[in-house]
């Protein structure tokens, strides 16, 4: 493990943050922003994971962020979710795009 | 002093007749209305007489002096401890003489009416109104407070109102009651300003104290008020002016006159009451219980005695051109009002220069039983007639022989021919003013003339002139019509005998005087004159008067359309005050201050509507901006921070 | 006395309304709470007369202090004095007198008394705060129900107006809370009573005096921020009508004196040709811009304008008597304009118009409504014996002891209001109520019902009573405005 360099590890993380960022961006499907989102979480939890190792090995505190993170997120997918459901339910439809009553 | 305590009943026996006729008389008592009304004005009646023979005959002289005394005195509301309102009774030679003849005409008044307003749906209401109309002139006669005095005054005025506009559903009766009390009331406005003025430098509002302090002239007040001075008129002169504003504004004196016709739009005897014999010399009865500061102000009584002369001789020119019988009594009030106001005007304070102010007095004392007398008279012919033109009357004396000696009686009485009661006012007006401006003399004179031709035309256009065309056979009236127009006249035949002036004084002693007879040759000569050429002219129908209105031409139609007066006020307001002043500040309130409210309101409208497209709804928008905002932070942090 | 019953009658009245069924039900309980209101308000005046008699010199009566919200200074501090009482009397008559006018109100009734009941309490509660945050919390509670009064049970434009009443009296209460903060954060306390004793520096005073003062001014109808109050009225129902004109425009010259004034003196001296001048705009152009009204609620709502100008003409002019007189003129102006408001209302629900081009001759057939109207409009143009007589008569004499010649000039421009309040109020009544019938539909109209003659008789009770006896409530009131005059200037101890 000690050959690959911080940096690899942070080209990844960012990469696939980008990766959620767009998805969440440009699709339109509520449950593949879900996932983009999930992404972007665990490109955080690995800059956790990494860091902590990196820079602070002999604490753990970015491992704890990383499993609360871990945590949150389940909770959130699971009301995130339910919100889709119900939302598919009255606009027979996950298209983002079609649930614009929140506007103005 | 307590045993004057009962006056204080003078007063309230009317106002508890209001206070019962006006809360319950329409459901309870309706046909007794009247006899309760007239019963408590007896007793008031009677209780002012009593008063009257106390005062003058058994306990008011000290000294030889008829002192002031202060019955009764409650502060009412005070402003800081010396400036207060109370309310008070002053009992002295004035006062007491007002409330005789106060309660004595309202009394007639109260009689008259039971006849003359028999059957009318409101009966209750109108001597609810009388009742209230009576307390207030009561009310006002015995004020010992100036702010007391503007208290009953506005009263007084209310009650007016009412009783003008007692027909309420006769626009043109609305129509004079508003104009009565609009006019009024911006006269009004002057007395309050006076009023105002006066207790500021006097620091006192009690009347008694007022003149005490302002009469001295070596007091700190009189000298402070004689010296500042404001648009180069002194404070004193200010104020005595606009005290007399209100006065002439209740006293229909030029220009503020232009009500008084309009108010014959009430019923006949009210008129009677209110608009001859009373209220209208609410303003003289102002002017004589400030008289001693008055006499201090050279300028303020130039004013009082200018106003005057001038309103008495207008009066009577346009008197001579009207045809509605109760105007040319409205003109004829005036035009003797003025003759009271310059009495005033020339008078002097004490002894024999005080000769102005007795004479004032006296007037208004025998006026108020001869003018009373003519709109009682008048309302029986109105009662007959059911019209107020002359050209409707004529030929009545045989119909109403009482109706005719009586108004007869009151014509000579007016025109100051003896021995009737007005011939001794007036001789003692001339006098007054003979030794003190010739040419008030002259005008005086000259009014008196004019005061008999047009008396003297409205009685034989009434009783003389043709023959009856009336068909209406309820007679003259009931007894309680005719008993007042008896008694009445008996007055106005008496009253001149009255030893006026060894008990009405400007300084309370008595005052000797003589009827000389050599003056009174010309008065009354001119006086004879002009009711010659009136029986030439009226008695029987011809075309003098038409040939007479015509070689007048000009001055005569001024005279009849009464100088354009009415117009001019309604010029002022309807074409200037609504369209100048009112009808611009209604705009600029709607569309200029609240319109500024609404451009405020809809900026900010405009402006959320600018930005709340941000809220679009659409989810990744929002997120965009989030990050958006998150790189921007990152930048400012990063490389700006510092 | 515990003065918190007060507050707890009418929440309870509230809180029993909302579990009530039927107009019968609701109404009862309405007019019940408000007559216990009322029969307790007049308590009130009788112990606090009592304690007064005995010799009580206390500035404050029955004050009762306990920490609300400690870290903040907060206190809940109540009592009173002859001034708050005679507000207190004022708000407990009209709101019987508004209860029993709305008596046949058939929409969503419960939830209108419910409102009106609500108003109130924010009334009495802001009346009788000594704490000035309370005050605020208080002012708040009555702004907020008068929004839904006028835009659900209105008439007319009525979501515009209830809009802008709401907005303009909003802003009111943020100008006012901008001033409560400039003193609490110089003095560190709510406490009215502590801080008259403190001096806040002239600078602080001069920066948030005008903030109080126009907050609380907006509320009583100072110029230029008086628009909401003819939209508000006319659009209002009548009973809200009556609590707005009779109450809430109160609950602004009270603020002024208590709260701008008292607390700030340094810099009301300062700023009073200001105030003067507004006033006396206020007056003058109120009056001529009621006489070019045709609607009667307009005509009222612009001659309350004309009338609160004199509350703040003899606050500005800060003599004991003008004071007096502004005291006196907040509730003889509370009494009558709801008295006019009620008689306005009756008059509509019958002919369902308020345009007086329309109404004429309603003395025939409506007898005790038309002379509630007139002795409504007599009372407004100061007629002697009625309330507003001895009110303006005492602003002004309060006025003129002010001895500056421009001060002069402008009491004497006010004083000419008098003669155009006659010509508005004599035009109105003589169409109204005088006059020819203009329409033979009115021919048919009954006159008062026992609850309209009931609310009418109230509030004729106690128009007439100030106007006969003035000297009881200038008794009632002179302590109170001789605590303020301690702090504004000379005192001078009334017999």
């Amino acid at each position: 493990m000690t050959g690959v360099p911080l940096t690899h590890i942070l080209f990844v993380s960012t990469a696939l943050f980008f990766i959620g960022m767009y998805g969440l961006f440009t699709r339109r499907n509520m449950i593949t922003m879900l996932m983009s989102i999930e992404l972007m979480l665990n490109s955080v939890n690995i800059n956790f994971v990494a860091f902590n190792k990196y820079l602070f090995p002999d604490k753990l505190d970015g491992i704890f962020f990383t499993i609360f993170i871990i945590t949150i997120a389940a909770a959130e997918a699971a009301v995130a979710i339910a919100i889709i459901i119900n939302l598919y339910r009255s606009h027979q439809s996950i298209d983002v795009e079609d649930a614009t009553e929140m506007k103005f | 002093m307590s045993n004057y305590a009962y006056i204080l009943w003078i007063p309230l026996l009317p106002l508890a007749t209001f206070l019962v006729l006006g809360l319950f008389g329409r459901k309870y008592f309706k046909t007794f209305s009247g006899t309760i009304g007239t019963a408590s004005l007896l007793a008031s009646a009677v209780l002012s007489i009593v008063a009257a023979y106390q005062y003058f005959f058994v306990d008011g002289k000290v000294n030889g002096v008829y002192e002031k005394i202060i019955a009764f005195k409650y502060t009412w509301l005070a402003f800081s401890p010396n400036v207060s309102i109370d309310m008070g009774i002053i009992i002295d030679p004035i006062s007491v003489m007002m409330l005789v003849v106060v309660t004595f005409v309202s009394l007639m008044v109260h009689l008259f009416s039971l006849g003359y307003m028999k059957g009318e749906e409101r009966f209750a209401t109108y001597y609810a109104f009388l009742s209230l109309f009576t307390f207030s002139m009561l009310g006002l006669v015995l004020s010992s407070n100036i702010f007391q005095v503007y208290v009953f005054w506005e009263l007084v005025g209310v009650s007016s109102f009412l009783l003008i506009g007692y027909y309420f559903d006769k626009p043109s009766a609305v129509a004079a009651s508003k104009k009565a009390f609009i006019v009024t009331r911006f006269a009004d406005l002057g007395f309050l300003i006076g009023i105002l003025l006066l207790g500021f430098y006097a620091g006192t509002l009690d009347i008694g104290i007022l003149i005490q302090k302002l009469t001295n002239a070596a007091s700190p007040e009189f000298t402070g008020m004689a010296t500042a001075s404001f648009l180069g008129v002194s404070a004193l002169t200010w104020a005595l002016t606009l005290v007399f504003m209100g006065g002439a504004g209740k006293s229909a004196m030029f220009p503020l006159h232009i009500w008084l016709p309009d108010a014959m739009e009430g019923p006949t005897p009210v008129s009677a009451l209110i608009h001859a014999a009373t209220m209208v010399v609410a303003g003289v009865y102002l002017v004589a219980r400030l008289f001693p500061v008055f006499s201090m102000d050279a300028s303020a009584l130039n004013v009082v005695m200018y106003t005057g002369a001038f309103s008495a001789l207008l009066a009577a020119v346009i008197a001579c051109t009207q045809t509605d019988i109760k105007r040319v009594l409205a003109y004829s009030t005036m035009s003797q009002i003025g003759y009271m106001m310059f009495a005033l005007g020339v008078s002097k304070y004490g002894g024999e220069n005080g000769l102005g102010y007795m004479a004032s007095m006296f007037h208004l004392f025998t006026h108020a039983f001869f003018k009373s007398l003519l709109f009682l008279g008048a309302g029986a012919v109105i009662h007959m007639v059911h019209s107020n033109e002359m050209g409707d009357m004529g030929g009545l004396r045989k119909l109403m022989p009482i109706t005719h000696i009586a108004f007869l009686i009151a014509c000579l009485a007016i025109a100051g021919i003896p021995p009737f009661a007005g011939f001794f006012s007036k001789e003692e007006i001339l006098t007054a003013a003979f030794h003190s401006n010739k040419m008030i003399y002259g005008v005086a004179l000259f009014t008196s003339a004019l005061t008999a031709f047009y008396m003297f035309r409205l009685y034989y256009s009434i009783f003389w002139a043709k023959e009856a065309h009336v068909h209406d056979h309820h007679g003259e009236g009931t007894l309680t019509m005719k008993l007042p127009l008896i008694i009445l006249a008996i007055c106005a035949v008496g009253a001149g005998l009255v030893p006026f002036s060894s008990l009405i004084t400007s300084d309370g002693a008595a005052l000797e005087t003589h009827v000389d007879m050599i003056f009174s040759i010309a008065p009354v000569t001119l006086a004879v004159i002009a009711i010659l050429i009136a029986t030439a002219f009226y008695k029987t129908q011809n075309d003098k008067p038409a040939k007479a209105a015509a070689a007048f031409g000009g001055l005569y139609r001024a005279a009849q359309h009464k100088f354009y007066m009415d117009e001019l006020y309604i010029f002022i307001t309807k074409k200037i005050i609504f369209p100048l002043i009112g009808q611009p500040i209604a705009w600029v309130d709607r569309n200029i201050v609240d319109g500024f409210m609404n451009l405020l309101a809809n900026t900010t409208a405009k402006i959320s509507a600018l930005i709340k497209g941000f809220q679009s709804g659409k989810v990744q928008n929002y997120a965009l901006y989030f990050f958006g905002g998150v790189a921007a932070l990152a930048v400012v942090f990063i490389y700006l921070w510092k | 006395m515990n003065l918190s019953l007060l507050i707890i009658i009418p929440l309870i009245t509230a809180l029993v309304i909302l579990f009530c069924n039927g107009l019968k039900q609701v109404r009862a309980v309405a007019l019940t709470g408000s007559v216990v209101q009322l029969l307790m308000s007049v308590f009130l005046l009788s112990t606090y007369w009592q304690e007064r008699t005995a010799g009580n010199k206390l500035p404050m009566l029955f004050e009762y202090n306990t920490t609300w919200f400690k870290s903040l200074h907060i206190n809940y501090h109540i009592g009173v004095d002859g001034i708050s009482i005679a507000m207190i009397l004022l708000t407990a008559s009209v709101v019987v007198a508004g209860i029993l006018v709305s008596w046949t109100m058939e929409k969503l009734n419960k939830e209108f008394f419910f409102l009106l009941v609500l108003l109130s309490m924010g009334a009495y509660g802001f009346f009788i705060s000594l704490d000035l945050f309370t005050l605020f919390f208080f002012l708040e509670v009555a702004v907020i129900p008068k929004f839904l009064l006028i835009g659900i049970w209105g008439s007319g434009k009525k979501e515009y107006s209830a809009m802008k009443l709401a907005l303009m009296l909003m802003a009111g209460s943020a100008l006012v809370f901008v001033g409560l903060l400039g003193v609490y954060y110089q003095t560190n306390t709510f406490d009215i009573m502590q801080i008259s004793q403190m001096h806040i520096p002239l600078e602080t005073q001069k920066l948030f005096f005008p903030f109080a003062f126009i907050g609380f001014g907006i509320f009583a109808a100072l110029f230029p921020f008086h628009t909401w109050v003819p939209d508000g009225h006319a659009s209002a129902p009548t009973a809200a009508s009556m609590f707005l004109a009779g109450i809430s425009m109160k609950l602004g010259g009270y603020g002024c004196l208590r709260v701008a004034t008292f607390l700030m003196p340094d810099a009301a001296h300062a700023y009073s040709w200001i105030i003067i001048l507004l006033a006396t705009i206020a007056i003058i152009y109120g009056a001529f811009a009621t006489m070019m009204q045709t609607d009667l609620k307009y005509i009222n709502a612009y001659s309350s304008v004309s009338h609160c100008g004199f509350v703040i003409l003899g606050i500005g002019m800060m003599t004991q008597t003008s004071i007096n007189g502004a005291v006196l003129q907040m509730v003889s102006h509370g009494l009558m304009t709801a008295l006019f408001f009620a008689a306005i209302g009756m008059i509509y629900s019958r002919t369902h118009t308020r345009m007086v081009a329309q109404l004429g001759g309603l003395l025939k057939v409506m007898p005790f409504i038309s002379t509630v109207f007139v002795i409504a409009g007599l009372c407004s143009l100061g007629l002697p014996g009625f309330s507003g007589f001895v009110a303006e008569m005492t602003v002004f004499m309060g006025s003129w002891q002010n001895p500056d010649t421009w001060y002069r000039l402008a009491t004497i421009l006010s004083c000419a209001s008098i003669v155009v309040t006659a010509v508005y109020i004599l035009r109105a009544a003589g169409k109204t109520v005088m006059g020819p019938i203009t329409n033979n539909e009115y021919l048919g109209l009954a006159d008062a019902t026992w609850n309209e003659k009931l609310a009418a008789g109230i509030l004729i009770i106690g128009i007439v009573l100030i106007g006969v006896a003035p000297f009881l409530i200038n008794q009632l009131i002179g302590p109170g405005t001789e605590n303020i005059m301690q702090q504004v200037g000379k005192v001078v101890t009334l017999k």
